[in-house]
């Protein structure tokens, strides 16, 4: 699983602009599915029937990745930058970023910013793609990029860029290999356009109309130096959602993932989660509604070019999936 | 049914945005008697259909109050002490000293604690005390507080219905139970009218937190015409301006690019037809109420809205005066009774 | 194009009644079918030539930014509020029309010669401007203009050489664009235009529209920000007057379909039309709530770059304008499902 997760999170795909990531999944869970296909928004959905005596489930992890979308080029081929997707700029700063067609920059701020005293705006940044005028700039306005972090094992934890939210992509993939029986008709949403509008997950989650959606993504931590008080733990299993900025998780898609967990041995916390929010938020209030619940991988240093998770946690949300997949509901 | 007791049951029954089960029950029984036919969707939301005495196919009214209140989640266990979170738009500066139900495995009452005035720094007394540094306190030893209680269950403010001066009554969520209570009132009155149109009566969930409620049961009710109802600013004594009405002197009928003006003249010559004072409530943008979901549902819903005046919104101590959620009641079932067949509110200009 | 009286007409964001009354007297006549859904949208299908032509919605919103009466003072002033955003500061000392009677007012300030030095730089809060419609107590001013009555920038339309000024140009400009292409020879496929309402207080008439659309396809056509003044740091315009349609490749609200964009790019280089990028993160559009609708909706944005958007005068070129409706026409023409395509 090691293998899929160094590709997945390796490859290029901010919101928009989830061609390439897509292509690689598709050939990632070839032979997994009855049926693939793309949404209009770009979504890639992968059924699988089921013996058809329970219910229509909805898994979505999301595909595409934060970035940088090129603003402004300036006489000397600097490049202004907005974000796509939520842009830390203290993580920004000094990262390398990579753009659609392989030019790598660098970014950092405006000489005369003081940065001793204080935090840049992404305004106060710029790109350098080694470029010496507008002419001659490799890349232009609209032009898309990703940041480059590349793939480290250490053992229990692996490193990468875009563990949010590859690896809940690298879950799923990975309980569609192992996942034997079920009886019910599941649909496996690698969504687009997350981590903008959320509108790959939403409008998947309309046209497939399930009884339920459950999506996989990563949450914060709070056993950093000084971290503000967050009760999830790196290592200590996969996290249940009880509620982020965006949802109430559905209390009976709560209890049923507390219950897989449960019967399949593994440890497991619940979340509460103050900022930020997942696909399955807006899953929950298509057409009549849905309920809906999440499964966190737990996740230190979210949106900077260094995500860090543990593969305890990590095989433990796998093994959730697939108790779930096996019962009744 | 009597007003204060319908407050006082309303009010002091539990049910947080998300956790709604209690008043979900509560509002079933009170209900049930009075309408054909009651389900409930996937997210809880409660559905009460009355059907109407015209002609087949028959347009359908939504009446939609929300039963949701706010209130706290753990967030965090420490030393037996629990760490909090808001649920919904729950104020910081009413909680330091708060009695607190905490819903763990059995319900645990609670104080939210602070430091005395005696150890607090000089320079600190006049700030806010920030989300990290409350606690709630239920007074038992780590091990048993771990074994009661999880983070992620839920916390409500205690307060039983106070009855004040004039008709007045404080407690906790009379936003939105207020209107809870006016949408009961008003079905009382309707099972003992004719009304051409099929009622929809809805007690959403979630409103509190993002309207998710209204946005699924509008989609799934599909109604022809909707009527919210919530709570809006009253004068205080220590507060007042244009964005507060008077207490005690109706409800607001809200006008803006929300609502459908046909629905607003309806109301307002309702009202004067039965000569209830109301007041008119600009609303330039979005309502903060159910309404504003409701409206854009499928191919869009005319829609319209009354609001309750209630003084100290979002704090457990909210003042409302009885009689105003009874006028509410009365002008929502006449307006809902006078609705004839072939109405449909349209734009004049429409060929 | 009837940019004129278009910006003129009277149409705060919940009140478009008089745009869409001269838009359905443009519009009659040179579609099949028109009508007003229950937010006061108006819709209009212009049926297409070929019978395996696409459904292409095409939307431009009726409404503007402007003020709502919330109260009277013992003088006779209205106290007001903003429908949708805009800057306060631009309010002050400026005249107004009050409600669709166009009452006129006006909006001043505590005279300079009794400020404090201090004072002479502060901003006026909103909550203590005015309106002065010339009542002479509250009565007055209640019975003239009741708490709800709404309010928009008295500014005429005015040519100014290659460019012309006027208020709501956005988005009365694309409001003239698309009744120029309505009014022009069907294209293959089938147009449903709606002329939104409410775009302003949140995109509302066009998420209701598309929901009831059901299109293969949308475009959405804007008046959008030019900030192409003289500025201290280099940096972008956002838009630019003068250098054609303004292209959105990613705003706030939404992402453009890359196939979509890839068209219309390749449409403006073929027919040797002048277009530009929109700065990318700034805004939002009524494509935000079309491409989310049901199953989603490939959408794209195009717009007329204009200087002073949600103030009271704008400015637009004229050769933009053309531009931007010659830019659509040749776009719809080359347009075939292929461009929706996704690997």
């Amino acid at each position: 699983m090691k293998k899929t997760i160094e590709r997945l999170t390796q490859a290029f795909g901010p919101s928009g602009f989830e061609e390439r990531i897509r292509a690689l999944i598709r050939d990632e869970i070839a032979g997994l599915a009855d049926e693939v296909r793309v949404t209009p928004l770009g979504s890639l959905v992968a059924t699988r029937r089921g013996s058809g005596s329970g219910k229509r489930l909805m898994l979505a992890a999301h595909m595409d990745e934060i970035g940088v979308m090129v603003t402004y080029v300036d006489e000397k081929g600097f490049l202004r930058f907005t974000g796509i997707g939520g842009l830390f700029p203290g993580y920004c700063l000094g990262a390398r970023v990579v753009f659609e067609n392989g030019t790598v920059g660098v970014i950092d701020v405006e000489g005369k910013f003081d940065r001793r005293s204080k935090m840049p705006g992404l305004e106060d940044l710029y790109i350098d793609v080694g470029a010496r005028s507008r002419a001659d700039c490799p890349v232009r306005v609209g032009d898309a990029g990703g940041f480059v972090g590349p793939f480290v094992d250490r053992g229990q934890h692996l490193i990468a860029k875009t563990m949010d939210d590859r690896i809940g992509c690298a879950v799923l993939i990975e309980v569609m290999r192992r996942l034997q029986e079920t009886p019910h008709e599941v649909h496996v949403v690698f969504s687009s356009q997350e981590e903008t509008t959320l509108s790959g997950a939403q409008t998947a989650a309309f046209e497939i109309d399930p009884d339920i959606g459950i999506a996989v993504d990563v949450t914060g931590t709070g056993d950093r130096p000084e971290s503000r008080p967050v009760a999830v733990e790196l290592g200590k299993g996969p996290a249940v959602k009880v509620q982020d900025a965006w949802m109430v998780a559905h209390p009976r898609v709560r209890e049923l993932l507390v219950a897989a967990a449960e019967a399949a041995g593994v440890p497991y916390q619940m979340e509460v989660m103050e900022m930020g929010t997942t696909d399955a938020a807006t899953v929950q209030t298509v057409r009549a509604g849905v309920p809906s619940g999440c499964l966190s991988i737990p996740c230190r240093y979210i949106h900077s070019p260094n995500e860090l998770v543990d593969v305890g946690d990590v095989e433990g949300a796998v093994r959730v999936l697939l108790e779930l997949l096996r019962r009744e509901v | 049914m009597e007003t204060i007791p319908l407050l006082k049951q309303l009010s002091e029954t539990r049910g947080l945005a998300g956790a709604e089960g209690p008043i979900r029950e509560a509002v079933r029984s009170l209900w049930s008697p009075l309408v054909d036919e009651v389900r409930e969707d996937g997210l809880g939301n409660l559905i009460a259909l009355r059907h109407g005495s015209g002609p087949a196919p028959r347009p359908r009214l939504m009446l939609a109050a929300h039963m949701d209140e706010i209130g706290l989640r753990v967030s965090g266990i420490e030393k037996g002490f629990l760490r909090v979170t808001a649920v919904g738009g729950s104020d910081l500066r009413v909680l330091p000293g708060a009695l607190v139900v905490v819903h763990g495995q059995r319900d645990l009452p609670g104080v939210i604690g602070m430091r005395p005035p005696h150890v607090t720094p000089a320079d600190e007394r006049d700030k806010a005390i920030p989300w990290d540094e409350l606690f709630v306190d239920v007074g038992l030893p780590e091990d048993q507080v771990r074994a009661q209680v999880r983070v992620g269950d839920p916390i409500s403010f205690e307060r039983e219905l106070v009855e004040l001066k004039n008709g007045l009554v404080a407690g906790k969520a009379l936003d939105n139970r207020a209107s809870a209570a006016a949408l009961t009132l008003a079905l009382e009155q309707l099972a003992r009218t004719r009304h051409a149109w099929d009622i929809v009566a809805v007690a959403t969930v979630q409103e509190e937190v993002g309207l998710y409620g209204a946005i699924t049961s509008a989609y799934g009710v599909a109604p022809t015409l909707a009527l919210a109802v919530d709570v809006t600013f009253a004068d205080q004594s220590n507060y007042s301006d244009e964005h507060t009405f008077a207490i005690g002197k109706g409800p607001a009928i809200a006008i803006g690019p929300n609502f459908h003006p046909h629905i607003v003249e309806r109301l307002k010559k309702t009202a004067d037809a039965l000569e209830i004072p109301y007041h008119i409530e600009p609303t330039p943008g979005r309502s903060g109420t159910d309404a504003w979901a409701i409206q854009v549902s499928r191919e869009g819903v005319p829609t319209g809205l009354l609001s309750i005046p209630v003084r100290y919104m979002h704090q457990p101590v909210e003042v409302v005066a009885a009689r105003d959620v009874e006028r509410t009641a009365r002008l929502m079932a006449a307006f809902a009774a006078e609705l004839e067949p072939a109405y449909r509110p349209a734009w004049e200009d429409e060929a | 194009m009837m940019l004129k009286e278009l910006a003129e007409a009277f149409g705060p964001s919940g009140n478009e009644k008089e745009v869409r009354a001269v838009l359905r007297g443009a519009v009659e006549g040179h579609v099949e079918q028109m009508w007003v859904d229950s937010l006061g949208s108006l819709h209009a299908v212009k049926k297409g030539t070929s019978s395996s032509g696409m459904r292409v919605l095409l939307t431009a919103h009726m409404d503007e930014v402007g003020l709502m009466v919330i109260g009277h003072d013992e003088k006779g002033g209205l106290r007001v509020r903003t429908i949708g955003g805009i800057d306060e500061r631009v309010l002050a000392g400026k005249a107004v029309w009050v409600g669709s009677e166009r009452i006129p007012g006006v909006i001043g300030l505590k005279p300079i010669h009794l400020l404090e030095k201090k004072e002479r730089s502060e901003v006026t809060p909103l909550r203590q401007l005015v309106i002065d419609i010339g009542a002479e107590g509250k009565e007055e001013a209640r019975r003239l203009a009741p708490v709800g009555t709404t309010a928009v920038f008295a500014t005429p339309f005015r040519e100014l050489g290659t460019a012309v000024m006027g208020k709501a140009f956005d988005d009365r400009a694309g409001c003239a664009v698309l009744a120029e292409l309505l009014r022009g020879e069907p294209f293959r496929h089938t147009l449903h235009a709606v002329f939104t309402v409410q775009e302003e207080v949140g995109l509302r008439g066009a998420r209701v529209a598309a929901y009831a659309a059901e299109p293969e396809c949308a475009f959405v056509l804007e008046g959008t920000i030019a900030d192409d003044l003289p500025r201290e740091k280099e940096g972008s315009p956002t838009s630019e007057l003068g250098k054609g349609p303004v292209i959105t490749v990613m705003d706030r609200s939404f992402t453009a379909h890359r196939g979509l964009l890839r068209l219309i790019v390749a449409a403006a280089e073929e027919a040797g039309i002048p277009y530009q990028f929109k700065q990318p993160g700034i805004g939002g559009t009524d494509a935000g709530a079309i491409h989310a609708a049901r199953s989603g909706v490939p959408s794209a944005a195009v717009a007329v770059p204009c200087r002073y958007i949600h103030g009271p005068a704008c400015l637009l070129q004229w050769s933009d304008l053309e531009h931007t409706a010659q830019l659509m026409r040749e776009t719809l023409t080359r347009l075939t499902r292929r461009a929706l395509r996704r690997d």
